[in-house]
């Protein structure tokens, strides 16, 4: 009888060759920023971009590349919406909650996906699938209420398209 | 170069990408590869066309025929009966309110005068080549070949335009302060971090004619001296962002941005910075604060940035919109342009109704046009049918103007437009609930610097929140008259200065339904659920 094969080995090198390239594309943006004045947002755009988030690590390494106080470079991300210092959900619904948005019920679309996804604004749900956000304007108010989940975005949301919505990113499961 | 018979032009705008305009473009192509249209058809993207409501969208040229709310399935029959056959897909043509060319079908359309607005939908804004076919960057060569950097001035100034991000500066006046400056690095900045609901004028400019901007940048850092442009545009503005640096790379190939431009020994250059979601970097110092790489945070002004701003140095900063107007100003001459408007407010102004109407969308008008021509015939009124009850002038930071203000007219001298927004509310919308929202912006977007800010709006918006729920008392309305007030004489800049104004212009003109929340406990719209089962007074 052959010893059950789990493949977890493989996984957990292939996370880790992952995290690895991660950190060789941060230098590549601190080498592309350094010496350079008024980059730090620019660079943690970048930063961002490749990790999903800004984990203390990623922060310090950007604050010694650049030369910036640490204290300096987490009040920037703690300060600016787009950055996160938590690690987020694989996707985030953010549900337009401006004014042009809540007089057309905005309000109660984001009820509807706390319903759905069992969390509150602001949370990630538990499977890591979803983190739900609020935003405030993302310029498409002529197509009120808005909903962005990432790049995508849908427009005159109803309450029963949330479903739909949701499922689109979970594969049916 | 192939001669092509057709043009099409493509909605490839925000909303249009959600719409699946990807996906109908595509079908486009491959239908026209597929019938051998493909050296006489082109098909180019363009920005916002104003009507995404209707998307994905599409205009062929030179007919001018707008065919909306697209299926990939739509597309053979297009390409058969319009391309091939000549003849138009009437089912698909859109008859509403259209920009550009397009015949009008909507009457209301026809109170538009398109200046800033007047290449949007009609060139390709990824094409400098069209940019430049339509007339474009001829206004360049002009003020930096034949006129002073002083001539430049004066003409703005002649035109009297005054700024279009809000606070109606003189534009001219802010040029020239920043041109006597002293200073050896100065710069321009083009204000797009449009972050108030409502808004979406610059975006749509951006998007559909980046290079304008691009050209009243030069403009302006001519005029006044200065080595560097920024364009600050808000992070979620994907396809602003894309557009301009496009523009930009082109501009800089064919020598229109780097050393020496026109050989008039000018050098200047352009960069993108893009915002990570802050409101009040909109604010002109926070704004700069942001560029400098740090928190969003307002400065106390003076110094104001003409004399000390980016890196210390005399800064122009004007909104997007303010500067599209600078090469016709420029091509035209400031006295046509001061033609144009009202006795104070001359020009054109761009307006952004949304909310409940019929037509929301990006409309451009001459000042001087009354209130209820923007909401009743371009934006068709109110898309429910109900009652008009009013509107937020400007969004969240603006006044809450009720239907007896609908004849006065749009201009600093009558209703000042702000930036454009216009929130409509019909009769079911709940004034209280909707200012509460209003505050939950504010409270969430101060920076948090200054106490009377940073705490006021967090109270003002607790208070209402407790309206809302039933839970109010009538002392609270004093409270929140002075608080507005207070808010209004101590905050250091203008988010906290004017967060109370929805509330206390709302309050003047419906003070009856706030009695009704804070004393009553009941909503008369019955959108507010009162925690405590509502009607204190009936029960
Ligand atoms: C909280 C706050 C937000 C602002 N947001 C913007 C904005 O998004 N775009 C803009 O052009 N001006 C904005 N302004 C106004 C700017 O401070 C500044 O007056 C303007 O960019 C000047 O350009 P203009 O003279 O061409 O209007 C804002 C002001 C405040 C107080
Ligand atoms: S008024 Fe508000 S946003 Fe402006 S500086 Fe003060 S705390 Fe910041
Ligand atoms: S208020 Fe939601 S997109 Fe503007
Ligand atoms: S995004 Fe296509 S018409 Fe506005």
């Amino acid at each position: 009888m052959s010893a059950h094969q789990c493949g977890c080995e493989g996984q957990v090198k292939q996370a880790q060759a992952d995290e690895a390239e991660k950190y060789v594309k941060l230098a590549q943006i601190i080498d592309e920023y350094k010496g350079q004045r008024g980059v730090l947002i620019q660079a943690l755009h970048k930063a961002q971009g490749v990790f999903g988030w800004l984990p203390e690590e990623v922060q310090i390494k950007v604050a010694d590349g650049l030369d910036i106080p640490l204290a300096e470079v987490h009040g920037v991300a703690t300060f600016y919406s787009f950055f996160h210092i938590i690690p987020r959900g694989e996707h985030t619904i953010r549900v337009c909650l401006g004014t042009a948005c809540y007089v057309r019920g905005g309000k109660q679309v984001l009820e509807q996906f706390e319903k759905e996804l069992k969390t509150k604004v602001r949370g990630t749900t538990e499977d890591r699938t979803f983190s739900l956000e609020i935003n405030r304007c993302v310029g498409a108010c002529g197509l009120a209420p808005v909903v962005t989940v990432g790049a995508d975005i849908y427009r005159r949301v109803k309450l029963d398209k949330v479903p739909e919505i949701i499922a689109k990113y979970t594969g049916g499961k | 170069m192939p001669l092509y018979r057709s043009h099409i032009l493509v909605c490839t705008g925000t909303t249009c990408v959600l719409k699946g305009c990807t996906a109908v473009q595509s079908a486009l192509i491959a239908e026209i590869k597929r019938r051998g249209l493909e050296n006489e058809v082109k098909v180019v993207e363009t920005g916002c066309l104003g009507i995404s409501e209707k998307g994905p969208v599409m205009i062929v040229y030179p007919e001018g025929v707008t065919y909306c709310q697209l299926k990939v399935s739509d597309i053979p029959e297009i390409v058969e009966e319009h391309l091939l056959k000549g003849r138009t897909v009437s089912r698909l043509v859109y008859t509403g309110p259209v920009t550009g060319e397009v015949k009008p079908a909507h009457p209301g359309r026809q109170k538009e005068q398109r200046i800033v607005l007047k290449n949007i939908g009609i060139i390709d804004p990824t094409s400098i080549e069209e940019y430049i076919a339509y007339g474009g960057y001829e206004v360049l060569g002009k003020a930096l070949t034949q006129m002073t950097p002083e001539q430049v001035v004066a003409e703005v100034k002649t035109s009297q335009l005054r700024g279009r991000g809000g606070a109606a500066f003189p534009t001219g006046i802010k040029w020239e302060l920043t041109a006597q400056a002293k200073g050896d690095n100065k710069s321009v900045i083009c204000n797009a971090d449009e972050g108030e609901p409502g808004n979406f004028k610059d975006r749509l400019i951006l998007e559909g004619d980046p290079h304008c901007v691009v050209e009243a940048m030069i403009i302006a850092g001519y005029a006044v001296g200065a080595k560097t442009g920024y364009l600050y545009i808000r992070g979620e503005y994907h396809q602003s962002v894309a557009h301009t640096e496009k523009a930009i790379a082109d501009a800089k190939a064919m020598g229109l941005l780097g050393k020496d431009i026109f050989g008039s020994g000018f050098d200047y250059d352009i960069k993108v910075f893009k915002g990570a979601g802050a409101y009040v970097c909109g604010e002109e110092t926070a704004l700069i604060e942001s560029l400098e790489g740090r928190r969003g945070e307002s400065m106390v002004k003076p110094p104001f940035p003409p004399t000390q701003g980016l890196w210390g140095q005399p800064t122009v900063i004007n909104n997007v919109e303010t500067l599209a107007n600078i090469p016709h100003i420029i091509l035209n001459g400031g006295e046509w342009y001061a033609g144009i408007g009202t006795e104070k407010s001359k020009g054109t102004k761009i307006f952004s109704p949304c909310g409940d109407v019929f037509y929301p969308g990006v409309y451009e008008v001459p000042f001087g046009i009354t209130m209820r021509e923007v909401i009743y015939e371009l934006a068709g009124g109110t898309k429910s049918g109900k009652p008009f009850k009013a509107v937020l002038v400007g969004g969240p930071s603006g006044a809450c103007v009720g239907a007896e203000s609908m004849d006065k007219t749009f201009a600093y001298e009558d209703l000042a437009p702000g930036a454009g927004a216009l929130i409509v509310m019909d009769e079911d919308k709940c004034i209280v609930d909707t200012v509460n929202n209003c505050l939950k912006f504010f409270v969430h977007e101060s920076c948090g610097q200054c106490i009377p800010c940073r705490e006021g709006t967090k109270r003002m918006y607790e208070m209402t929140k407790s309206w809302t729920e039933g839970q109010g008392e009538e002392a609270d309305l004093a409270l929140m008259q002075a608080l507005t007030s207070n808010l209004a004489l101590t905050s250091r800049c203008g988010l906290g200065q004017v967060a109370g104004t929805a509330f206390a212009t709302s309050y003047k003109l419906f003070p009856d339904e706030y009695l009704s929340h804070v004393v009553g406990a009941e909503c008369p719209t019955g959108k507010c659920t009162m925690t405590n089962g509502g009607g204190k007074n009936n029960g």
